[in-house]
């Protein structure tokens, strides 16, 4: 097929699989809307995370069969899901208590930008007339141990999303851990932007080209 | 003897005057109590103020209650949904303001109102728009935004079950800001499926103490806010 030939580095599964391979098992984990929910399908076999969902549920399982939903059961995005045995349900302040509170180990989310300091923007992009929308974005880049941020390496125009320093409204001040994109892994370190890996067939100059600061290799 | 019990929803609402502040529970549709919300559109008080994590769907429930024009201001965290215009076309208008919280300083907010905690320090924010005009201090080597506490004047909320003292079970993920609300509220309203006698809801699983609730109503079916909307509905 023609759209796969034209793919340069990894597929959007191929990242939530390659994200997915870095979560240690029993890892309790809170996987933002879109492309980071892709994460849950791809958990190395043996390995057990659990899911929290900010809306008031540990032990988020996956999407009940046709019929057999509850519209009050559902993830921060507002879809029908189903609870594990073992899962909880909790009010909301209890929730970001464990989200704030440093109880939650990672958390995965989507990105317009990252800067090479770790700041995050995810939440608006500041035009006129936009409806702003936080969410619950803020409270967990600033409370969760680890953030991961899962994002196509460019925008759409090709604009580096990776960049030295966010235009768009900031959702948190050096919060961000590592990038996984179609291109490589990449650590946020005091020294910057640090290559962690290569998707297979991408070189260190064509994302270095592609990346809106210095990207340091090992 | 203690009988929270009113008679139906819009016996429930029937005080809330113009200008007051209005929690209304719910996380989209989990946990919206769109009887409540309907019968405080028959009502017909205006200049609301409402306390709540989004703006609604379609065109009932929050939404209805914002396309009549009875809210002046929104405190939120997530004011859009894929299926609502509602609350987009007014502020584009000028016509309802926005009070923009995060999901989590929402919630601790709600839940300090309610525990006597005027201000508490949270890391959200910091060093974003949102943190704009409020002070700030660091401890331990980082820095934290001081936040006011929410109250109300009335809260309305959507449980599962409640008996006539006004202790309430929830369910599933409707739960979410029903029981801080409850607490934070100078009146709180439960809309609830079934009202047992005293004593039928076990103590250990009760997840909000009667204390925080004045009035519980039975609303044996209640309606699906994502049925309506999918059905092309509109309130009234």
């Amino acid at each position: 097929m023609t759209t796969e030939t034209a793919q340069i580095g990894w597929t959007r599964d191929q990242m939530a699989r390659r994200l997915a391979l870095d979560i240690p098992n029993g890892s309790y984990v809170n996987l933002g809307i879109g492309i980071p929910e892709l994460v849950a399908r791809f958990v190395p076999e043996g390995r057990t995370l659990i899911y929290h969902t900010e809306n008031g549920l540990l032990g988020m399982g996956p999407s009940p069969a046709p019929g057999a939903g509850d519209p009050e059961l559902i993830n921060a995005g507002k879809r029908q899901v189903t609870a594990i045995p073992g899962a909880a349900y909790f009010h909301h302040a209890d929730s970001f208590a464990m989200i704030r509170g440093g109880h939650i180990d990672l958390c995965v989310l989507g990105a317009m930008q990252v800067a090479c300091n770790g700041d995050l923007a995810n939440w608006s992009t500041g035009e006129p007339g936009a409806i702003p929308a936080v969410g619950g974005a803020m409270d967990l880049v600033a409370g969760v141990k680890s953030v991961f941020v899962i994002t196509q390496h460019c925008t759409k125009e090709g604009e580096p999303k990776l960049v030295e320093r966010c235009t768009y409204p900031l959702t948190g001040r050096a919060v961000i851990n590592r990038v996984y994109t179609e291109l490589a892994v990449i650590d946020i370190t005091p020294r910057g932007f640090e290559l962690v890996e290569l998707s297979p067939g991408v070189s260190f100059e064509y994302v270095s080209e592609r990346t809106g600061a210095p990207l340091l290799r090992l | 003897m203690i009988d929270k019990r009113v008679q139906g929803p819009a016996q429930a609402v029937a005080d809330i005057p113009d200008g007051a502040t209005v929690m209304i529970g719910g996380f989209g549709e989990a946990g919206s109590p769109i009887e409540l919300i309907h019968a405080l559109i028959d009502q017909g008080a205006r200049g609301l103020t409402v306390i709540s994590n989004n703006t609604g769907s379609g065109e009932v429930g929050l939404a209805a209650l914002l396309r009549a024009e009875r809210v002046a201001k929104v405190v939120c965290s997530f004011p859009r949904t894929a299926n609502s215009t509602v609350f987009p076309d007014l502020y584009r208008k000028g016509r309802i303001e926005l009070e923009l919280v995060p999901q989590g300083t929402l919630a601790e907010r709600i839940r300090a109102g309610g525990a006597g905690i005027p201000a508490f320090y949270t890391p959200a924010a910091v060093g974003t728009p949102l943190a704009e005009g409020k002070p700030s201090q660091t401890f331990d080597g980082k820095e934290y935004l001081l936040e006011r506490w929410l109250r109300a004047d009335f809260a309305l909320i959507k449980g599962r079950c409640a008996d006539a003292h006004g202790n309430v079970v929830y369910n599933k993920t409707a739960r979410n800001f029903g029981p801080i609300m409850a607490m934070a509220a100078n009146v709180a309203i439960v809309q609830v499926n079934s009202i047992v006698q005293p004593g039928q809801i076990d103590p250990e699983t009760v997840v909000t103490p009667g204390i925080f609730v004045d009035r519980v109503v039975e609303v044996a079916q209640p309606l699906h806010e994502s049925e309506l909307v999918a059905a092309g509905a509109s309130y009234p």
